[in-house]
């Protein structure tokens, strides 16, 4: 398992969203408004941006399978190469944004952090932002496996272009939302037009902050939980979430386990990594937090297909229930066989 | 063994200290003038004695440089291809019309040079010409003999007559990313570094592949030494060195092991003329590595930032140094 330390490190958002979702707005709203930090941006298509900015890199999308026999194991090798040119230039600039074609898979892209050493050395992966089209998601969904894998990736979702439907319209787009990916968070925009702090900065990939992995909807009032954060825009969730439709995805879905009774590390880390050997190309992501048994602090992991990272964190609190908690989003997952397989981690 | 050779010979008292004020991502000599290479637009000139001159030479970072008796020659994120002269006089070879990076520099025979932006590799010779390839080019290397260069890339590397027009290019292929390649002195193996730990190989003659691999993280420098015996490389907490003396190269051998460390190499130089590896670590130690026998000599105490820098005078008198932190300096060896 690597080590994703953080401090130092150069933070780097990616913008994922299907052809038209709004991703030029919202990358062009990222660099004009004034919030005094300095971006380098990577983009595949050049001229959309309307800031002039002498840190804006093209890119050619070059996704490279790893010679070890592993499909799922790849990595964007422009990325590569252009993070190791931005990196010469540190001074210049706070972060950096790569904005993904609309046909981009993620997931190339997350890995691209953990397999090279030079890039996780010097940059992190801050969050997977992806931006939905209100009205054309739902079409999207079923005829794209590409829009699909950007919403089950995504850690930041902005449902955009809500003047464009009705309030019917919205909810039902926000639970065919929810059946592929419940933990995201979710975002309503018009223009792509949101606070900044909830794009960016959010520190989605860092260990130390997968402390809540309880789906976004059921959390509290529904509201976003940073409440020290001044919103001027209007993102407000639906109250009563219990009023969304229900979906299955036919493919896409979760699979979320929970233990109230510690596991047994020398199960567990076999059996995760057999699961993701066998499901690695299924898998999208994975993440969790454990109560290990005689383990006074809990472990947490995250992945992306067939790659993990894991740590032990902070000790678990007295007053707090030590549960284990567990998530994989992927594609035709074997749920009963998961659900087994982590019953079987108990001490 | 201890990590920071305290025990060891040492000539670290003969280093003279240069203010580089920026990370150093390449040296080279020009006569007895040491040139540091920063990672953003600046050069810096320095002797022994008297005041280093710092050269802006590229509006933007600098990527890719290679050098000879003459000129440093160097390609930049502001789609630059310049020559450096030792008197910091600077002559624009290209410009790339899109404005690409530049991000691979080799230098050939008769003060031919090569030069990589995106998919499509360039040589200029008499004439210039280019070649398209399939992926972003990964690295370039000129064959010792012949107008003949090899382009690294996605799943292989192509072999490339400039001047041959009409002749197809020879395809040589493995699969994976390879990103950076280097031709043996005597012609006759092409290695690349691979995304994987490890590098590739193959016998030109026949294109019979090698594998060299147990690398702890990617390989990111190679140097033949002087008598072309032996493959230096970085990416392991030793010196690796792979034979090349037999008419297989490293083909059925192990690699030899030297110097091992708690600690990473990231940079290695072979000595012009003798046997000697100096060798960078990531806690900035440096070691000049005698192969017959893996005696060392303390070149430079660790520090904090990794050994980014490595680069010996034609004479093999001085040995430059730079640090991604921006230390850097001359190591008198005469």
């Amino acid at each position: 398992m690597s080590e994703l330390s953080s401090a130092g490190k150069i933070p780097v958002t990616v913008l994922t969203g299907y052809l038209g979702a709004g991703k030029t707005t919202l990358l062009n709203r990222i660099l004009s408004e004034p919030h005094g930090k300095r971006y380098a941006v990577i983009v595949n298509e050049f001229g959309e941006i309307g800031i002039d900015n002498d840190l804006v890199v093209g890119a050619d999308e070059e996704v490279f399978e790893m010679n070890n026999g592993c499909i799922c194991c790849t990595v964007r090798g422009d990325l590569v190469r252009i993070l190791d040119g931005l990196m010469r230039r540190k001074g210049k600039f706070d972060a950096i944004i790569v904005e993904t074609t609309g046909l981009a898979d993620p997931a190339p892209v997350a890995q691209t952090f953990f397999i090279d050493e030079n890039v996780g050395r010097r940059t992190k992966l801050d969050a997977v932002v992806t931006v939905a089209d209100a009205k054309w998601l739902k079409d999207r969904l079923k005829d794209a496996p590409e829009a699909k894998n950007q919403i089950a990736f995504a850690d930041v979702i902005l449902i955009n272009k809500t003047d464009l439907v009705s309030a019917e319209e919205l909810s039902d787009v926000e639970a065919r939302i929810r059946s592929i990916n419940p933990y995201a968070k979710l975002h309503k925009t018009e223009r792509a037009k949101i606070a900044l702090d909830q794009v960016l900065d959010r520190k989605a990939f860092d260990l130390d902050r997968i402390l809540d992995i309880e789906p976004d909807f059921l959390a509290g009032d529904g509201h976003d939980h940073d409440h020290d954060h001044h919103h001027e825009h209007g993102h407000e969730h639906h109250h009563g979430h219990g009023g969304l439709k229900h979906y299955h995805d036919e493919d896409m879905k979760s699979v979320s386990l929970k233990s109230e009774k510690p596991l047994d590390p020398d199960k567990f880390f076999p059996w995760v990594q057999n699961l993701v050997q066998i499901e690695g190309p299924n898998i999208l992501r994975c993440k969790g937090i454990l109560s290990f048994k005689n383990d006074d602090e809990r472990f947490v992991f995250q992945g992306v297909h067939m790659i993990l990272d894991g740590d032990h964190q902070q000790p678990w609190r007295k007053d707090e229930q030590r549960l284990s908690r567990a998530v994989f989003i992927g594609r035709n997952l074997p749920e009963e066989t998961i659900r087994r397989g982590f019953e079987s981690c108990i001490a | 063994m201890t990590d920071s050779r305290s025990e060891t010979v040492s000539v670290v008292e003969r280093t003279y200290a240069v203010a580089a004020a920026g990370a150093v991502i390449a040296t080279h000599f020009l006569g007895h003038t040491a040139v540091f290479v920063l990672g953003e637009e600046t050069m810096v000139f320095a002797e022994p004695k008297g005041e280093p001159r710092r050269v802006a030479v590229h509006d933007g970072a600098i990527l890719a440089t290679a050098a000879d008796e003459k000129r440093v020659v160097s390609g930049g994120d502001d789609g630059k291809l310049a020559a450096t002269n030792a008197k910091g006089e600077i002559r624009t070879l290209a410009t790339d019309e899109k404005h690409r990076w530049i991000d691979h520099v080799a230098l050939g025979r008769g003060s031919a040079v090569a030069w990589s932006a995106g998919k499509t590799a360039f040589v200029q010779g008499k004439e210039q010409r280019e070649l398209e390839v399939l992926s972003t080019v990964g690295g370039l290397a000129f064959l010792p003999k012949g107008f003949r260069l090899a382009v690294a890339h996605y799943n292989g590397a192509t072999l490339w007559f400039p001047n041959a027009t009409g002749a197809a290019a020879e395809k040589l292929e493995w699969k994976g990313s390879h990103l950076g390649a280097t031709v043996s002195p005597d012609g006759r193996f092409l290695v690349t570094s691979m995304q994987e730990p490890m590098l590739h190989g193959w016998r030109l003659a026949d294109g019979k592949h090698m594998r060299m691999s147990g690398y702890a993280t990617r390989v990111t420098s190679l140097a033949w030494t002087a008598d072309g015996d032996w493959l230096a490389t970085s990416g392991a907490t030793q010196l690796i060195l792979w034979p090349f003396q037999g008419k297989d190269g490293p083909m059925g051998k192990e690699p030899r092991l030297l110097a091992p460390s708690d600690h990473r190499v990231t940079t290695v130089a072979a000595h012009p003329g003798q046997g000697i590896v100096a060798t960078g670590f990531d806690h900035g130690m440096i070691l000049l590595i005698r192969v017959a026998d893996g005696a060392e000599i303390l070149a430079r105490k660790p520090a904090a930032a990794p050994v980014t820098a490595l680069g010996w005078s034609p004479d093999g008198q001085s040995l430059a140094f730079g640090t991604e932190d921006g230390d850097a300096g001359i190591i008198d060896l005469s």
